[in-house]
């Protein structure tokens, strides 16, 4: 399905082709090193005290007792941070240490640096911390109308954004609405939280090796709060087992650091699974609740939405999540006419930020239930009410924004549409009990079990938004036939580590491509997040082996007294399209260097205005859904069957590369869809470990069928649009549609659960 | 932190006569669980998985009966020749964990946690399975039933290792169940066994996740003993309705963070239903 056409005849290792992750054998192995297996000679090992309290004054901190654990080498409180006592991407309210309150269960209070990590351990425990509990605010409609007192100094509303737009008394004769709800989800990538920090000598500077998504960002933060001077912060990018958001953030950055300057010795810290569920941001909980007027054929007249997205504790991106769920109110359907209410608040839940699908999953969740209920409403058939309104190139967002990305939105529709539907009956050809719901619990008879269908079609917005330049980097020297690329990129998993050697080798015709390390010794990648690496670092390589091409090029050109526009790259070889010439890349650079840098910007974009007016977004991508389920209604266990898909790319860089990004992501939305949820009671966590914090296994995962769209993207360096985040966006609703086909009833929360199905 | 690897029952429990309070380790599948996560901490352990005599299992075709050693493996009863023996229990070594974890885990192990939701102790309560305790001191065999006192406890004394399990070899239909949220690698969030003995034309009813033991269902068993046609598998719709109103009686669930205990109720009914229903496939 996904060797496309375009791969067959491609040059291996080039675009196009199927190119193998560099990285790949040693993950399979083992033998990979995450940043969880880095050490040092000498090395101290790390540890933080939390908060046990959702909100809690601190009344007294008493370290006393840790200092006389044996192997105790720092004990670290507020009182210790050098700069800046407080980091975040956005607003800077985030505390390094808790000092007279806590926000949240899981806040830092303190950390230690010992020889074991047993002593680590103890030394925790020997610290005592004397708090005055308060009564938590958990409620994010209490933030919403003011009636719980500031639980910060900046107070309880992160950002309130208002989209106001066209006609505001439009009335449809069809109106359908409905409230909506999505829980806590976790990023819960399998690579914990780890870091080493190697101080120089004297504390002149450290150098921090990290799972991080952004280098720089990082580095600027930890800088702040070590009160130095960027240059004095190294980063080197830990091998990252998976991101998906979560770390973006800071976590244990600034707090290795410090103790490795305290003690003058290099210092890892590692989170435990407790602590990661703990230490990171996590999918806003939203509630949302939307209505439609429509026409009697269906067509969107107006869109009224409100959206609370809880933030809890500290900013983060709260405020830049807020405006991607409410500019994508409308989904990938034209509408004119919109009035749209949102907050992000701040509770003493635990903090959310960035997750895979960044404000629009929770968006796309409701939409799409609203556009099926539209599509009852008139009487039409689900499809043919989104190909009605779907979306193109020149219409205008309810932003005002008019889109100028390749918008395929119908045609996304009639491709899936004709994607046959799974010939596996309930339980398989061989009746499988595995393959039932309830699955190795061996429940249902196929008796038991009911056969639903679900689509749903998303868009997403690429890059940062709100006037934010998010460039990225790339450094390309090319010798002896040999390009080395650099760029701080960080790979997170999606494999930009591939792609920049596909890039190098197909501009520069050369086939041996070396990486170099992934660090600050270069100008920033921006972060990989917001489907943007493939656009934007991609765009930055691309660019620096274009500018090592033409300098390539013209050196040909002197030596042989050509003109260097009659030449191209053909195989490895510098071709004279005039006089027929051939020259081995490796001998027009033979005993010499090129060496280019690069940075990419994308177009700049605006603020939104108080009426949320503004051409806010960079670009755009979508994607269309469908999902069979088998449901048990009496029992109310769900199996994922099949989920087909086709998505817009641009252009398939690497095949394989996005067949993976496809199925991870559709990983996601399923587990959002049936069962990921961080479970909070009145602040307090409950199911922060793998066993109740349920992801897919390989029995959960559906069939994944897939489609690509390749209209390649004008705008986009490469023609390829980000692949990584449609497919979670519109996973969800499609499995959520396809469990309401089965039973018959209105389920308006993710994940759906067992109870939700039977009772609701 | 003292380890000791014992390769006979002997040394086994000479080595826990010296330490009485050491932590016995099987598989280690629940304990490695709780010791990692700082639940619980073990000044000395005593590993089980090399003797030999633990790790054996003896089917008895006079008297009837299968004696499982306390490290057969969840990996050995799935298959057969035990899977044929007691299906209702490779029916229930079947849902726990992964093949990874079947392959560690012990029957021993399940007995020795006792958790209202090992998935084991269902299927051994509907058996009436007897646990043999051994120790320097001696042999005794408690019935499963009174082995579980509540959440996790039992009537092992210190000193005492689980030596084995043994069931009746039963003519007739046995089968487990368990509901959890994702379709494999999870806790059970209700779960019940069914064993219809049809030589002896008795029913079998036990309930896990939905009390602080393992719970039989005495109405609902002697209600579908009066009406079951054993010979035909027959048992009549209305019968098999009113058994399961009865066994969510006889439930006790509690709602937790994993569910509610209207669900547990409810599910519970739900599968010792199909469960009868796939005893008596025959209406
Ligand atoms: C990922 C994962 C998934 C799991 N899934 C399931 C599941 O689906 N269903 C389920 O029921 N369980 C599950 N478990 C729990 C566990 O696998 C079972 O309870 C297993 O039967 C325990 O056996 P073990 O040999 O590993 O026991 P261990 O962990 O070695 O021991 C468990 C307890 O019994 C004691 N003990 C062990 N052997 C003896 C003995 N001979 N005499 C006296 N005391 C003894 C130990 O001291 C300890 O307290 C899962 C565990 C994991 C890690």
């Amino acid at each position: 399905m996904i060797d496309t056409a375009l791969s067959a005849d491609v040059r291996a290792g080039r675009l196009g082709h199927s190119t193998l992750r560099p990285d790949g054998v040693a993950k399979v192995q083992g033998t990979f090193q995450f940043s969880g297996d880095l050490t040092a000679d000498g090395v101290l090992w790390g540890a933080t005290l939390r908060s046990p309290h959702p909100y809690a004054r601190i009344v007294r901190i008493d370290v006393s007792g840790a200092w006389k654990i044996t192997g105790v080498e720092a004990v670290i409180t507020a009182d210790d941070v050098p700069g800046v006592m407080t980091y975040g991407l956005i607003d800077q309210d985030q505390p390094v240490f808790a000092s007279d309150v806590v926000r949240f269960v899981g806040e830092p209070v303190a950390a230690v640096a010992a020889n074991h990590p047993d002593a680590c351990r103890r030394a925790l425990d020997a610290i005592v911390v004397e708090y005055e509990v308060l009564q938590p605010l958990t409620d994010p409609e209490k933030a919403v109308d003011g009636s719980f007192e500031a639980i910060h100094p900046l107070g309880n509303v992160f950002r309130q954004q208002r989209i106001v737009r066209g006609d505001q008394t439009i009335e449809g004769p069809i109106v359908v609405e409905g409230s909506y709800e999505l829980g806590m989800q976790d990023q819960a990538f399998l690579g914990l939280e780890a870091a080493l920090a190697v101080p120089d000598a004297g504390g002149a500077g450290v150098e921090l090796h990290v799972a991080t998504q952004w280098l720089h960002e990082d580095r600027k933060q930890i800088a702040a709060c070590l009160g130095m001077a960027d240059e004095q912060v190294r980063l080197v990018l830990g091998g990252v087992g998976g991101a998906f958001g979560a770390r973006e953030d800071i976590s244990l950055q600034v707090h290795t650091c410090l103790l490795a300057l305290r003690t003058s010795r290099p210092v890892r810290m590692a989170y435990s699974r407790q602590e990661s569920f703990l230490g990171h941001v996590h999918r806003h909980p939203c509630r949302i609740t939307m209505r439609h007027h429509a026409d009697h054929d269906g067509r969107l007249l107006r869109v009224e939405a409100r959206f609370v997205f809880d933030g809890g504790a500290y900013a983060s991106t709260s405020s830049a999540v807020l405006v991607n769920g409410i500019t994508h109110a409308q989904g990938p359907y034209k509408c004119d006419n919109a009035t749209v209410d949102g907050w992000a608040v701040r509770t003493n839940n635990l903090p959310c930020g960035a997750m895979r699908g960044f404000g629009v999953v929770q968006a796309c969740f409701a939409h799409e239930a609203q556009m099926d209920k539209l599509a009852a409403a008139v009487g039409l058939d689900p499809l043919e009410v989104r190909l009605r309104n779907a979306m193109e190139t020149g219409d205008r967002l309810i932003t005002g924004q008019v889109v100028e990305s390749v918008a395929p939105v119908a045609r996304l529709i009639r491709e899936l549409a004709a994607m046959p539907l799974p010939s596996e009956p309930v339980g398989g050809h061989d009746l499988n009990p595995m393959r039932l719901p309830g699955g190795a619990g061996r429940t249902a008879d196929v008796g038991n079990v009911r056969r639903g269908i679900g689509w749903a079609v998303s868009i997403k917005n690429l890059m940062y938004s709100e006037g934010f330049d998010d460039y990225s980097t790339a450094r390309v020297r090319l010798a002896d036939g040999i390009a080395t690329v650099k760029f701080a990129t960080a790979e997170v998993g999606q494999g930009f580590v591939t792609l920049a050697g596909q890039i190098a080798r197909s501009v520069l015709g050369v086939d041996e491509v070396v990486l170099d390390q992934i660090d600050t010794q270069v100008g920033s990648a921006g972060s990989t997040s917001a489907s943007r690496q493939t656009w934007m670092s991609g765009g930055a390589v691309d660019g620096a082996c274009r500018l090592v091409r033409e300098r390539m090029f013209e050196r040909v050109a002197t030596l042989h007294g050509l003109d260097p526009l009659g030449l191209v790259i053909e195989g490895t070889e510098v071709v004279d399209t005039v006089s027929g010439l051939r020259l081995e890349v490796s001998e027009a650079t033979a005993g010499i260097e090129f060496d280019e840098t690069f940075e990419h910007h994308h177009r700049p974009t605006e603020d939104l205005d108080e009426f949320g007016q503004g051409n806010c977004h960079t670009a755009f991508a979508f994607a269309a859904h469908r999902a069979v389920v088998d449901v048990d209604p009496e029992l109310g266990l769900v199996k994922v069957v099949e989920v087909a898909t086709v998505q817009d790319i641009g252009r398939a860089l690497n095949p394989l590369s996005i067949t993976g990004q496809i199925e991870g992501g559709i990983a996601q939305g399923v587990g959002l869809a049936v069962m990921e949820e961080i479970i909070q009671l009145n602040g307090h966590v409950k199911n922060a470990s793998f066993t109740d914090y349920l992801l897919p296994t390989f029995l959960d995962m559906p069939d994944v069928v897939i489609g690509l769209v390749e209209e390649p993207e004008p705008q986009a360096p490469l023609g390829a649009k980000g692949v990584g985040e449609p497919p979670t966006v519109s996973s969800t609703p499609a499995v959520v549609a396809a469990i309401r086909d089965a039973i018959g009833k209105d389920l308006t929360r993710v994940p759906v659960r067992p109870t939700d199905i039977v009772f609701g | 932190m003292s380890v000791l690897v014992p390769t006979s029952l002997v040394d086994a429990l000479q080595a826990l006569a010296e330490h009485p309070d050491a932590t016995v380790l099987a598989g280690g599948t629940d304990l490695m669980v709780e010791l990692n996560g700082g639940h619980r901490r073990a000044s000395s352990v005593v590993v089980v998985n090399r003797v030999p005599e633990l790790c054996t299992w003896r089917h008895d075709p006079v008297s009837r009966t299968l004696r499982l050693g306390a490290g057969v493996t969840y990996a050995q009863i799935e298959r057969d020749p035990i899977a044929s023996l007691v299906p209702g229990l490779a029916e229930a070594a079947r849902t726990v964990g992964s093949p990874q974890i079947r392959h560690a885990a012990t029957i021993g192990g399940n007995v020795g946690t006792c958790s209202p939701a090992g998935d084991g102790l269902p299927v051994l309560s509907a058996l009436n399975a007897e646990v043999e305790l051994v120790s320097a001191e001696g042999v005794r065999s408690v019935p499963f039933s009174s082995f579980m006192v509540g959440p996790k406890r039992t009537l092992r004394g210190p000193g005492e290792l689980i030596s084995a399990i043994t069931v009746p070899v039963v003519d007739g239909w046995q089968g487990y169940a368990k509901v959890g949220v994702r379709n494999a690698m999870v806790i059970a969030t209700a779960s019940a066994a069914v064993v219809a003995d049809s030589r002896r034309g008795t029913v079998a009813i036990a309930l896990g996740s939905v009390g602080p033991t393992i719970l039989r269902c005495p109405e609902a068993e002697a209600h579908a003993m009066e009406h079951a046609d054993f010979g035909e598998r027959r048992l009549a719709p209305e019968v098999v309705s009113h058994c399961c109103e009865l066994v969510r009686l006889a439930s006790r669930p509690i709602d937790d963070h994993r569910s509610t205990a209207a669900y547990r109720r409810h599910a519970v009914g739900v599968l010792a239903g199909r469960l009868l229903r796939r005893a008596f496939p025959n209406e």
